[in-house]
């Protein structure tokens, strides 16, 4: 009986301890969703852990952090590994569907230097509509059949679409709508959520470590790092797209991927891009 | 005498025969129920979008091995695939409210 009591009364001092513990954090402060000072606080992080990087030069993932490494970049600009592929994906741009029609009837400014503005929040839909997802849609839209979201196709258009968009500032809006909010921060949960069995999270990554070495790889720091894509990367002999590196993230900690363009996948990619507006659009993008 | 000691020898390995049989059923339906348990919790897992590739792959290890008859490797591998998804599991459900920790702020 004692026993029971003293449980009782241990129980009622710790909940006591807890109620009081919590009503000493500011109101609200916890939970409020504030993606400007999300963007202010994120990119003053970088530039403070980066102090000798030049702003504009975080798109550049692994090039930017050391000198040594900048100079291989510049190098390597001389003859783009991406090259043929932004080839392929200006004759796809322009090359008519079936019906007549092309991939410029779909998009503003006919696709031509707008890739600073994907993701956007479809308020009519209520959700994240990104670049890969778009040129997919079009293609649907126009009778063709969908392109995989990992492969040299969908690199191809969205390699072109992003070089007529080079220098661009992005551009991401999240209008005054509950839902795009909600899908802002669940992308920013995403980010920081731990997965797969080696237990981490996109930003454990490129948040705790960019710069430093995993294996023979050097870490991109996450600011910037959508302004990039798609990628040729050395390690894939080929062309990424940004499906393909969220899915390949996924799989290399150890976690079951998701499918290409599941609402994480948008969410997460609307996020990483709101935190990176004002740096500019350098994709394609080539990686060690 | 002869047939006596015939009949039971008889008696004797077929009783032996019921009991290895008996034990290899027995096994059989530990790694069933291992088998099934260790699905459960992943699609538990699945269900909280949480998946890993190393509980896949023990639970195919663990259906190869009772293909080819090893029922206690089979077993083995499918309580491991078990501990597995419920190790995704715990990391899904605390990571709901653990990922703060790591926003910069």
């Amino acid at each position: 009986m004692k026993l029971r009591s003293a449980i009782y009364l241990a129980s009622a001092t710790l909940a006591f301890a807890a109620l009081t513990f919590a009503s000493t954090l500011p109101s609200g402060a916890a939970d409020k969703i504030d993606p400007v000072a999300d963007a202010k606080a994120f990119q003053k992080f970088f530039t403070d852990k980066f102090p000798k990087v030049k702003y504009e030069d975080f798109v550049n993932g692994p090039y930017s952090m050391n000198e040594d490494l900048h100079r291989q970049w510049q190098e390597k600009e001389q003859f783009p590994p991406y090259e043929f592929s932004l080839e392929m994906g200006k004759e796809m741009f322009s090359k008519p569907f079936k019906n007549g029609k092309t991939y410029e009837d779909c998009f503003p400014n006919k696709g031509i230097g707008i890739r600073q503005n994907y993701p956007y929040f479809d308020e009519k839909e209520g959700k994240v509509i990104t670049l890969e997802l778009a040129l997919n849609r079009c293609r649907e839209a126009n009778g063709e059949p969908p392109y995989s979201y990992v492969k040299d196709e969908m690199a191809a258009l969205t390699a072109y679409m992003a070089f007529t968009s080079r220098g661009k500032p992005m551009d991401i809006k999240i209008p005054d709508d509950p839902r795009a909010l909600a899908a802002y921060e669940n992308g920013k949960e995403y980010f920081y959520t731990r997965r797969g069995q080696l237990n981490f999270s996109c930003a454990t990554c490129h948040v705790q470590s960019p710069g430093e070495r995993i294996r023979a790889e050097i870490l991109a720091p996450a600011l910037g790092i959508v302004n990039a894509m798609p990628i040729y990367r050395s390690e894939w002999s080929g062309m990424g797209t940004t499906s393909r590196r969220f899915t390949t993230c996924n799989s290399q900690i150890r976690g079951v991927p998701l499918s290409p363009q599941d609402d994480e996948y948008r969410n997460v990619e609307y996020f990483l891009s709101y935190v990176s507006n004002g740096l500019p659009i350098s994709g394609p993008g080539a990686r060690p | 005498m002869r047939n006596m000691t015939q009949k039971s020898a008889l008696v004797l390995a077929l009783l032996a025969a019921g009991a290895v049989s008996a034990l290899a059923a027995g096994s059989e339906d530990e790694y069933k129920a291992a088998f099934a348990a260790a699905e459960a919790a992943n699609k538990e897992a699945g269900k909280l979008r949480n998946q890993w590739t190393t509980t896949a792959s023990t639970l195919a290890a663990a259906k190869k091995s009772a293909e080819a008859g090893d029922f206690d490797k089979a077993t083995t591998s499918a309580k491991e695939a078990e501990a597995l998804a419920k190790a995704s599991i715990f990391q899904a459900t605390s990571e709901k409210t653990r990922w703060k920790d790591m926003e910069i702020r």
